[in-house]
């Protein structure tokens, strides 16, 4: 622990010290989520969403857990399996619409906390691990969400499996080799949905493993704050728990409440009616689109239309959209500015917000058929994501001049109330009492 | 806790007491885990369509005196089998206290239907489906069931006689619907 | 390094897409069929509740009753409802003796216990509906080539399925407008994506007596028909809803509980 102020660990109970002497877990919770963990006191709500994400992620696993009891990995029973829980299992409607949604909203808090991290400069030195590891959660994500929506083999199940195992053909030489071997056959069939549904409930617990890697990175400096300044003493922070415990819970029943209107009075207003007919090879749905929060991406995919520099316009489409999301990883040295928080740069702040428009852009484009104005606009979309990331952010480190930063995250504070905060969990550490033995 | 902020208050009389809205959320928040708890248990108790096979009705009438059928209740094997005058005479000349399991006929069966044998057809010994309820099966030495695994003899009442298996073959709840229309469970 | 690889792929694919955008294009031409397809009108329907929010609304159990009798009376003929089992049809109203009577109407298929051969026997309440045609191949024989859907979740495998469906049963009698060729064999409907239906106009006014002695017009049995087939996609919304209320409700009174705990943490600072 970076923090020496941090309080230390020392339980009262003899069942705690029995337990912790030999297994320090109880000292490990304290340290990571209790007491013993020092917290910017000024973070605010966005910062919740971290959290967020861990609990979407549990309500995901549990569900689909129970989801997998009633489910049948096979092409001819999938579908009826799927009704099957609907209409027969006890509160089985409840499940499946809650994990149906539950996907959809773990992207929507995932969304807003990769936002988060792009204002207040998260992903700068010395967190660029934090940052990595949350691109591949992301990445682990969407392979996740994507096989997970092939499983109830309705008819988007099925055409959005074809149009992306069919991406991989577009790769020269190996390509169509590597979408047979992805597909385990020559066009999605019963080994793909077999594959995919061992693949789908194995990932979650290896996002589960980096979301662990993940905090532990994130709890050695500690979490970043609106200012963008370090901490420097005990006036600037807060013990996690009960501050932050308390404030975390408050956003999970707010959370909870979204959630909940979702699944009981709209359930199926994030999906798309095609995926109530069982799926049909013969018969290509009118508009073939993936779940909205693949839709940028998607976007990204179709936005490229001409062949450029010996490489077909296809090809193009592939690598634009996994360099769309793999540069994100190179982020904290593409942007290499010193300030960290978008509220003291002016500059990068306008271009942030006109990002966050055009991923709305990208994503309405994505849901649109391939036709005029669409195209155009996606492909002016796109370059702007690319120029954002990889033209922008590098020259705006040169040539942005910044606002004055505050002195400390105290001040800051202390500036907005107008009084000297308390300092709270501050011990000095000459008075640290001696552990007890 | 000396470095975390008070969750308790001094009372007047230096009790200290939980404050009222930390006790009063937990316990909600505790009420609405297990209201969630509930659905996430019950999804493992059987389902609408298999509640819905909980019972079963048969028909009587194309049995035979002498023959029986086989059925499937509850994902189990059921006998239906309708005795004759002669199968009825012998087994209500067994004295009880040769029985292993001591129960008459009459105690299997129901007033004014006491030709109808409703047993499941599984054995009492270790579970496999004795023979005698088919046309040409082996029907033992007593004239009932015989169950070839290990050699446990049913007599026409569906009661042990001989081998392993500790009592008679189970006879399930049922009730006559009319006189050839049963319903079991 | 990072930079100058970035700045440089990244100029490659700005490229490339502007280069995309400046092209010229053929003009793309304009489906006539886009301008005669007409939007799904409101079908007010009991179960949509006070001002049609569908948060307290119940199913009206007369009117699904007479649903299914429009079902089994005219689109049975053609349409599977293979997902629904005669004992679901308790939820509609029906006594366990009429359900039983219901399914004993139907027969489906068994095997002979005697020879072997396949054979019919009267349906139990947890058998299924059985679907008027044994497979595709048939079904398609019989109508045209064209493959009449099971409607088991025809409600919520359209987009704004329930109006959807009430709009085009009540909206076979549009004109056909000036100028549009109707293909052989089949029907104008605006409503549906194409505009021309394979399925011929299947209601008319007084085609079935209701049981209840409701007036059986085009437009009662659309209404009443597309509740039935509501229920017959979503059996749970009664529940579904119910319990989202209740759950609503604790949320809310939690999310001030746990604000109020918030508050009070936070409070002996500054």
């Amino acid at each position: 622990m970076s923090f020496p102020w941090a309080n230390q660990y020392q339980p009262k109970s003899p069942l705690m010290q029995w337990v912790d002497s030999r297994l320090p877990l109880p000292r490990l919770v304290y340290n990571s989520v209790g007491a013993g963990y020092p917290v910017p006191r000024n973070i605010n709500y966005l910062y919740n969403f971290g959290v967020l994400a861990g609990i979407a992620l549990m309500i995901q696993i549990i569900t689909g857990i129970v989801l997998a009891m009633h489910y049948s990995a096979h092409i001819t029973t999938a579908f009826d399996s799927v009704e099957h829980i609907m209409r027969n299992v006890n509160s089985g409607w409840l499940i499946r619409y809650m994990h149906m949604n539950g996907a959809s909203f773990f992207f929507i808090v995932i969304y807003i906390h990769i936002f988060r991290g792009l204002y207040y400069g998260s992903y700068k030195a010395p967190r660029e691990m934090v940052w990595m590891l949350g691109v591949l959660i992301l990445l682990l994500m969407m392979a996740t969400a994507f096989m997970g929506y092939v499983l109830p083999w309705g008819q988007m199940s099925f055409w959005g499996a074809q149009v992306i195992t069919s991406l991989f053909s577009a790769i020269p030489l190996v390509g169509e080799s590597i979408r047979i071997w992805l597909v385990g056959g020559f066009a999605p069939d019963n080994a793909t949905i077999t594959r995919f549904f061992s693949l789908h409930y194995v990932l979650p617990f290896v996002i589960l493993g980096v979301v662990i890697l993940k905090i532990w990175a994130l709890h050695i400096p500690g979490s970043t704050n609106p200012t963008g300044v370090d901490v420097q003493g005990p006036q600037d922070t807060l013990p996690f728990h009960p501050y932050f415990t308390a404030k975390d819970f408050f956003s999970l029943t707010i959370y909870l409440m979204l959630f909940s209107a979702f699944v009981f009075f709209m359930p199926n207003a994030l999906g798309h009616p095609d995926n109530y007919i069982p799926a049909n090879p013969l018969s290509t749905p009118a508009h073939i689109v993936p779940e909205w929060y693949l839709l940028p991406f998607y976007a990204i995919l179709r936005a490229f239309t001409i062949d450029f520099l010996w490489i077909p316009a296809k090809l193009w489409g592939v690598i634009a959209m996994f360099a769309s999301i793999l540069l994100l990883f190179f982020l904290p040295w593409l942007d290499t500015s010193r300030v960290k928080s978008a509220t003291y740069r002016p500059l990068y702040k306008k271009f942030y917000w006109v990002l966050f428009v055009n991923m709305f852009l990208l994503g309405y484009v994505g849901a649109m058929p391939a036709e005029e104005p669409y195209v155009r606009i996606g492909q002016i979309a796109t370059a702007y994501y690319f120029a954002h990331f990889l033209i922008i952010m590098p020259l705006l480190s040169f040539i942005e001049k910044p606002l004055p930063l505050p002195n400390s995250i105290a001040e800051s504070v202390f500036a907005k109330a107008g009084k000297k905060p308390v300092t709270v969990g501050a011990v000095p550490s000459a008075a640290q009492p001696a552990p007890a033995e | 806790m000396a470095t975390t902020p008070e969750t308790m208050t001094d009372g007047a009389d230096g009790v200290r007491r939980r404050d009222f809205i930390y006790v009063a959320t937990g316990a909600f928040a505790a009420v609405g885990a297990a209201a969630v708890v509930w659905p996430f248990v019950n999804q493992m108790n059987p389902s609408a369509d298999v509640r819905a096979l909980a019972t079963i009705e048969i028909d009587l009438s194309s049995i035979l005196p002498g023959q029986a059928i086989k059925t499937i209740w509850q994902s189990k094997p059921v006998f239906v089998r309708n005795l004759t005058p002669v199968e009825q005479d012998e087994a209500n000349k067994v004295p009880l206290a040769e029985l292993r399991d001591p129960q008459t006929l009459a105690d299997r069966t129901k007033d004014g239907n006491r030709n109808w044998l409703i047993t499941l057809g599984i054995c009492t010994h270790l579970g496999c489906v004795p023979l005698g309820a088919s046309e040409g099966e082996n029907k033992g030495d007593y004239g009932g069931y015989f169950c070839p695994c290990h050699g446990s003899h049913y007599d026409t009442a569906a009661r042990i006689r001989r081998g392993p298996a500790p009592t008679n073959l189970f006879v399930p709840a049922y009730a006559f619907k009319t006189p050839t229309l049963i319903e079991i469970g | 390094m990072v930079r100058l690889f970035g700045f440089g792929a990244g100029l490659i694919f700005v490229l490339a897409l502007l280069i995309g955008a400046v092209i010229p294009r053929e003009a793309s031409v304009e489906d006539p069929v886009k301008k005669l397809h007409l939007y799904p009108r409101e079908a007010n329907l009991a179960h949509d509740g006070p001002f049609g929010l569908g948060v307290f609304g119940t199913f009206d159990r007369a009117q699904l009753q007479r649903g299914y009798q429009v079902h089994k009376e005219v689109c049975s003929a053609c349409h599977g409802l293979e997902r629904i089992a005669f004992r679901n049809l308790g939820d509609l109203g029906f006594t366990d003796a009429e359900v039983k009577a219901l399914a004993r109407a139907s027969e489906v298929p068994t095997i002979n216990p005697q020879t072997g051969e396949p054979a019919m026997r009267p349906a139990l309440p947890s058998d299924y509906i059985p679907p008027p045609f044994p497979n595709e191949t048939v079904a398609r024989l019989a109508n045209n080539n064209a493959l009449p859907p099971d409607l088991s979740l025809i409600v919520k495998a359209r987009p704004d399925g329930q109006n959807y469906l009430y709009s085009l049963l009540t909206g076979y009698d549009k004109p056909v407008p000036a100028g549009h060729d109707v293909p052989v064999g089949l029907t104008y409907n605006p409503y549906f994506q194409s505009v021309n239906i394979a399925m011929m106009k299947p209601l008319n006014d007084g085609q079935i007596t209701y049981a209840d002695g409701t007036e059986a017009t085009v437009e009662q049995m659309s209404l009443d028909v597309t509740a039935f087939l509501r229920w017959a996609s979503e059996p749970e919304l009664e529940i579904r809803r119910q319990t989202g209320v209740a759950t609503m409700i604790f949320l809310f009174i939690l999310s001030i509980l746990s604000f109020l705990t918030y508050r009070k943490v936070w409070a002996n600072l500054k």
